[in-house]
């Protein structure tokens, strides 16, 4: 009962903030909306038990796309530009729109519903199948990981491309290696101001450390590659805002960060294809020990690593790829 | 496990795992030549499955060894193959024959880049192509939309930037409207997997969600498909993409979302929604009639030839989608069969464009003046394949009018208005096709003052004629001996259709 009180305050926030985010002209505001409306999405899949999606979209939702869409703000305008047509034809669309898919969930079995389809169906194969075949308590992991490794490995592709896009795009006109992307020297961060200096300092190793944490345990609970490299980047970004962005650079060079987003995804790629060499399909683990399920245990810690490195190196590529725009 | 059975793996993981290295390879040149190699084995590989499907095996793969649904299952059949060819084909014409237009385009530091988005693009189309499975054809449907959107965006003139802006959100509209009609079927079948979501929707008694789910999906797809009058994104996007981008994505950029489209509506809904070809055909029969005769009229009054040719690629859906939205072996088969041959012609058009772009001043018609003349043998090739694209017997771009005719004649007073709307479409581009030719063969060569200096004649990179021309003679070719295009257009027909109760 609690958890349906919960859910419904969730929601009706949820609501509150997504017309707050449509109505208000100031961008700023706009992206501050957009954390909190992720922050309470990610409160809404903690409360159905979706800890790992939860985890995800309050490290990339909240964290890491808040600060993206900061650092696109500071090289825009604050406020956006009123469209003088277009605004009721949108309005008549999206009610439609809206209309349709509230009518299609009236025949939506209820929520929880043990006889449910998707109960039906694939979920229980997985939840009896993982712990014989892979010896991990954390299903989420071993259908991402294995049963639907293929989606995954898209996945990482498609983050691989946004960081491609964003360094390709930005570097129009200018030489990769000088002039744009050189870091202002002048920028100090926030080396003036002592308390969130002091704090910050305190919490940087705590947040890598937790990514980490999140990066190898995903086996066993909550967590997982995508997640473990959103928190850490978290971390170092947080670093580059304290200390300036030439030092976060001096620690991790663009040169390391480009290598990261290669080498993650080559390794999860090379799993795939060591399994093909030895005589699986691709991205089949069973093959790589001669145990299966140790192979499967192994393939999945590989795979989550290059997961975990891809997605860390493409958002702080992204990050400095703005910033550096924005230090002109 | 045999190299054969491999192949649909191969397929997909060759370009995948070449792009990274890519991104690495700084000398210059490097990064194409890997691109190109990439780009050919995949076509071989491609070449190699079409022509086991020819002999009639089709090529399902197990991802992880997980068998369906539990795991992701690739599948190809006939409909598959013929869309792998034209992505891996188009792709690897387009490199081979573009290098020197790209070195013009995008300046040395940004090619491993670029380079790496052509591989996922390609990765991405193919991966769709081979795909059985619902939401996996969104994963790589994201890779191929983003590296799609890269690579257009590396276009010399800054309106690429704002064209690619609207693809972006229009391609994203159309994908999430896709996501969303996947996530109201797996809600009421528990599945992902195409075959098992077909099989299973037998058994649920409510289906209105997965009506809403059809609804979704087929303006979603036809959106990222460029289906008139969703087609807004598509002009400036080729219009300013880089040449060899406009070549590779107008040869099978939107066929890929027409094979998901027509994929998922006969293997999901035909069989499972009462009357769902009935209004299949009401829905789609008037867009594309309508989309022939608006589309070619506006190209008949555009001034920029890429332009132009990117509205005759519009009308052109709309022909294809008229032979599929008949319901009919024969109407699907023309259909089909005009995906290839469109590829053929369009793809040969744009090469030729990419030919001529390296030496006129610009590409509006009034900045091509005489330049027939300069570059007859470039524009040779660019008539032949004009030609094809208007439909001229001994083409290919005959042959499938010819099938999309006898198509349509078989659905009474409905099939004459149909047949007089593709005539009109013809002659519309009979229109349009020799305003580019008056242009360039009557046009005045005064337009360009600095062509004293230079010799007058100044042909296209060696390399960019010969696949130019290739393609242009497959146009004949193919016109002449349509038999394998036919054939495998015809398999894929029946495969669909054999998802019709």
């Amino acid at each position: 009962m609690i958890e349906v009180v919960f859910g419904v305050f969730l929601l009706t926030l949820l609501v509150i903030t997504a017309v707050a985010v449509v109505r208000t002209e100031n961008l700023f505001v706009a992206v501050m909306l957009m954390s909190i409306f992720s922050l309470l999405m990610a409160a809404n899949f903690f409360i159905l038990d979706a800890a790992d999606v939860a985890l995800t979209e309050a490290a990339i939702g909240a964290g890491i796309t808040t600060v993206i869409f900061l650092g696109a703000l500071a090289l825009t305008a604050q406020r956006e530009k009123r469209s003088p047509n277009g605004r009721f034809a949108t309005l008549g669309v999206i009610s439609v729109l809206a209309a349709l898919m509230i009518w299609a969930t009236f025949d939506k079995p209820r929520l929880g519903d043990p006889d449910a389809p998707v109960h039906q169906h694939v979920a229980p194969w997985y939840l009896e199948q993982t712990p014989e075949l892979m010896g991990i308590p954390n299903v989420v992991t071993a259908v991402l990981g294995s049963f639907r490794g293929y989606d995954t490995l898209g996945e990482v592709f498609v983050v691989f491309a946004a960081c491609i896009g964003v360094l390709f795009v930005l570097s129009a006109g200018q030489g990769l290696d000088r002039g744009l992307f050189a870091p202002d020297p002048e920028s100090e961060g926030l080396r003036h101001h002592l308390i969130p200096k002091v704090v910050g300092r305190l919490l940087v190793p705590f947040i890598v450390l937790f990514g980490l944490y999140v990066q190898f345990h995903g086996e066993y609970g909550p967590g997982g590659g995508f997640q473990a490299g959103a928190i850490i980047a978290t971390g170092v970004i947080l670093y580059a805002l304290l200390e300036g962005e030439a030092s976060a650079l001096n620690a991790l060079p663009r040169s390391v960060l480009l290598g990261m987003v290669v080498g993650g995804a080559l390794l999860y790629t090379g799993v795939g294809v060591a399994g093909m060499l030895l005589g699986g399909n691709f991205l089949d683990y069973s093959v790589l020990m001669s145990d299966p399920v140790i192979g499967q245990q192994v393939g999945i810690v590989l795979i989550e690593a290059g997961v975990g490195i891809t997605v860390c190196g493409s958002l702080l590529s992204i990050f400095h790829a703005f910033a550096a725009r924005e230090a002109r | 496990m045999s190299l054969s059975a491999q192949l649909p793996a191969l397929q997909i993981v060759v370009p995948l795992l070449t792009a990274p290295l890519v991104v690495l390879l700084k000398p210059r040149g490097t990064a194409w030549a890997a691109t190109t190699a990439a780009s050919a084995m995949a076509f071989a590989i491609a070449l190699a499955i079409a022509a086991g499907v020819l002999s009639g095996e089709t090529y399902n793969y197990a991802m992880g060894s997980w068998p369906a649904p539990y795991g992701i299952a690739l599948g190809i059949d006939a409909f598959g193959s013929l869309i792998l060819l034209l992505v891996t084909g188009a792709s690897t014409l387009a490199l081979l024959g573009c290098r020197r237009s790209l070195d013009a385009d995008i300046e040395q530091q940004r090619q491993p880049l670029f380079y790496a988005a052509w591989l996922l693009a390609l990765a991405g189309l193919s991966g769709i192509a081979a795909s059985a499975d619902a939401f996996n054809i969104f994963v790589f449907m994201e890779i191929s939309s983003l590296a799609g959107y890269i690579i257009v965006a590396g276009g010399p003139d800054r309106r690429a930037l704002p064209a690619v802006f609207k693809y972006l959100i229009m391609g994203t509209i159309g994908a999430t409207f896709y996501l969303i009609g996947v996530g109201l079927i797996y809600m009421m079948t528990g599945t992902l997997n195409l075959a098992d979501m077909e099989a299973r929707l037998g058994d649920v008694t409510n289906l209105d969600p997965v009506l809403v789910a059809a609804g979704f999906i087929t303006i979603g797809l036809a959106l990222k498909a460029a289906i008139f009058p969703l087609h807004v994104w598509l002009p400036n996007a080729y219009t300013y993409a880089p040449h060899a981008v406009t070549a590779f994505l107008a040869a099978c950029g939107t066929k890929v979302a027409l094979y998901v489209l027509l994929r998922f509506d006969f293997f999901v809904f035909q069989g499972n929604l009462a009357e769902h070809d009935i209004q299949f055909s009401l829905f789609l029969l008037p867009l594309a009639l309508l989309g022939i005769l608006i589309a070619s009229s506006v190209a008949l009054f555009e001034t920029n030839l890429k332009r132009l040719l990117a509205f005759s690629s519009v009308a052109q859906v709309g022909y294809i989608m008229l032979g599929a939205s008949l319901v009919t072996v024969t109407g699907l088969t023309a259909g089909i069969l005009h995906m290839f041959n469109h590829a053929l012609a369009k793809g040969g058009l744009f090469l030729a464009v990419a030919g001529l772009a390296l030496a006129a001043r610009g590409l509006e018609l009034r900045q091509l003046g005489g330049i027939a003349r300069q570059m007859p043998w470039t524009f040779g090739a660019f008539v032949i394949a004009a030609l094809s694209l208007i439909g001229i017997p001994g083409t290919a771009g005959f042959v499938s009018k010819w099938y999309l005719i006898q198509a349509t004649l078989d659905h009474g007073a409905l099939g004459i208005v149909a047949v007089l709307v593709i005539i009109a479409g013809s002659l519309l581009a009979v229109a349009y096709v020799w305003r580019i030719v008056e242009a360039a063969s009557f046009g005045e060569a005064a337009a360009q003052p600095d062509t004293g200096a230079i010799s007058p004649s100044r042909e296209a990179p060696t390399v960019l004629l010969a696949i130019t021309w290739l393609v242009a003679l497959l146009n004949v070719y193919f016109g002449v001996r349509p038999e394998a295009p036919v054939e495998l257009s015809r398999m894929a027909a029946e495969i669909l259709l054999a998802h019709l109760l």
